[in-house]
């Protein structure tokens, strides 16, 4: 295990680059659910206050 | 043709009557070339060793520096809807219009560009490579100009913008003006980077009239 | 007319919504498996190269982000095209998507390679090393097309201007790259290497390949992820998203 973790002594650079990796893999997907929340939010507001698009009624003239 | 002559006769006079368009560009290039020396060093092996891409930069930013007026102006006096409207092809106006900025910035850098090389103690013999690779790569400069001055017409201030959005495209123009130059103060033949370059002017001049046209037209919506 | 008709069909805003939204989840479930299975595969499976050792896994992920961060721009590229072209507010969301998306996996691909650059050139940044300085090029090109959509106000101008800037930027990207890298040529001593396994065998291969297709499949999560928000926006005053929304929250 001990050998794995030191990567022939290149422990520092493999996992840097493989943690940055995470990082920015990780950051990405939750900026993309962040992003489709508040377009979600954004009409749900507005979607509840909205009226409802009515037809107009038509009169019969008599 | 003679719509193409005349818009370009068109933009020269207005280019004559205001002669700090052809100025502004040329004394940039001269300032920011004596500006280096500053923050180099005077020696002469540095400035030697440094010249070349010195020259370049300066060239390069100089060129783009006339850029917001390429199409602003006209945008702004309504101009440019006649030129969209007019039978003629937009993308033939676009490319009057970069020849006309290469007169005003490019051709004026070409002519003093010897007497900033020779205050780098850059080599008599290089000049006239240096100069003929000012002449292909200038029309590329003023091609990638219009192609970000038409993108940013539509904005309000674009003319940081430009610049950021054109000096990437610039590489391979510095990478081979440049080498060009070096080779001639080394007193090899520039042949392969000359011809490159003339391939860079080709292709440049051929596609930025159309996307410039493309973005001109988006933007006057 | 089945190739006319999935053209009509990738048009039209809702079907393109749902479709995201069920591909989604599988597309991601796929991406966590095979990224789990290439780092597994690169870390533990693959044998140490004889001249980097274990340095050389860096390879599995600084390879897949470059060639993600290169691929997002051509879709981005392909993906305004289309919309500037056939006017398709989708192919917009698409490109609109991709842009930070891929700049975020070029900047990685940087990075990475400055971290696996250290032990392998002594420096962290080598102007000699083409492929780098192209990607460096390639980001300076993201962040312009996404600065410029950024300053227009009018959604639709942005869409269709960013989509030219896009276009030249991707004719200009082998340019680039061919320039930098005779460049780069010009002045490399025999000592400099540029960032690769070496001598690549089978065993190194398949773990590579396989997170490459894993990054792939992230990145199409990404996208469908963001083209659904962008079409939320885009489309939030028609009928199909409030009733959406409203039977979202009832």
């Amino acid at each position: 295990m001990k050998e794995f973790l030191a990567m022939g002594g290149y422990a520092a650079y493999v996992w840097t680059s493989y943690g940055i990796t995470a990082f920015v893999v990780t950051l990405n997907v939750w900026l993309a659910q962040r992003r489709y929340r508040q377009a979600l939010d954004a009409i749900r507001p507005a979607g509840t206050q909205a009226e409802p698009v009515r037809q107009p009624t038509v009169r019969r003239m008599t | 043709m003679s719509v193409f002559t005349s818009m370009l006769e068109r933009d020269l006079k207005l280019a004559m009557r205001r002669w700090s368009e052809f100025a502004t560009p040329l004394i940039f290039f001269v300032i920011i070339s004596s500006l280096f020396p500053f923050a180099l060093s005077p020696e002469v092996g540095a400035l030697r060793a440094a010249g070349t891409g010195v020259l370049w930069i300066a060239a390069l930013l100089s060129s783009l520096l006339a850029l917001d007026g390429l199409f602003r102006t006209d945008m702004d006096d309504g101009s440019m809807e006649q030129l969209i409207l007019s039978p003629a092809s937009l993308g033939l106006l676009v490319f009057a219009k970069i020849c006309a900025h290469w007169v005003v910035s490019g051709l004026p850098l070409i002519l003093i560009a010897p007497v900033l090389a020779l205050s780098f103690y850059l080599p008599a013999e290089s000049l006239p490579t240096l100069m003929f690779a000012l002449l292909l790569a200038t029309p590329t400069l003023s091609a990638l100009a219009a192609i970000g001055a038409a993108l940013t017409v539509g904005l309000r201030s674009g003319g940081t913008l430009i610049g950021l959005l054109v000096l990437p495209l610039t590489a391979p123009v510095l990478i081979f003006g440049t080498r060009a130059t070096d080779m001639a103060v080394h007193g090899e033949s520039a042949l392969g980077p000359l011809y490159l370059l003339g391939a860079l002017a080709a292709f440049s001049l051929s596609l930025a009239p159309l996307a410039s046209a493309a973005a001109i037209r988006v933007s006057v919506e | 007319m089945g190739l006319k008709r999935t053209f009509h069909l990738l048009g039209s805003p809702p079907t393109v919504y749902r479709l995201a939204g069920l591909l989604g989840p599988w597309v991601g479930i796929a991406a966590v498996i095979l990224i789990a299975a290439g780092t597994y595969g690169g870390l533990v499976l693959a044998p140490p190269d004889y001249l980097q050792g274990d340095g050389f896994r860096i390879i599995y992920v600084h390879v897949p982000s470059a060639y993600i961060g290169l691929m997002a721009y051509e879709l981005m590229a392909v993906a305004a095209s289309v919309g500037f072209i056939w006017h398709m507010k989708i192919a917009h969301a698409v490109a609109v998507s991709a842009a930070p998306v891929g700049a975020s996996f070029t900047f990685l691909a940087l990075v990475t390679g400055a971290v696996w650059g250290k032990p392998m050139w002594g420096t962290y940044w080598q102007w000699a090393d083409a492929r780098l300085v192209s990607e460096l090029v390639l980001l300076f090109l993201y962040l312009g097309v996404m600065l410029l959509r950024a300053s227009f106000d009018d959604r639709d101008k942005g869409d269709r201007v960013s989509a030219v800037l896009a276009v030249v930027g991707v004719v200009n990207v082998p340019i680039i790259h061919y320039s930098v890298e005779w460049w780069s040529t010009l002045h490399q001593g025999p000592t400099i290497a540029q960032l690769d396994a070496p001598s690549i065998t089978m065993d190194m291969l398949v773990p590579l390949l396989t997170m490459i297709a894993g990054f792939t499949l992230c990145f199409a999560w990404l996208i469908l992820k963001r083209v659904q928000a962008e079409i939320l926006d885009r489309e939030s005053r028609a009928r199909w998203v409030e009733q959406l929304v409203t039977g979202a929250s009832a």
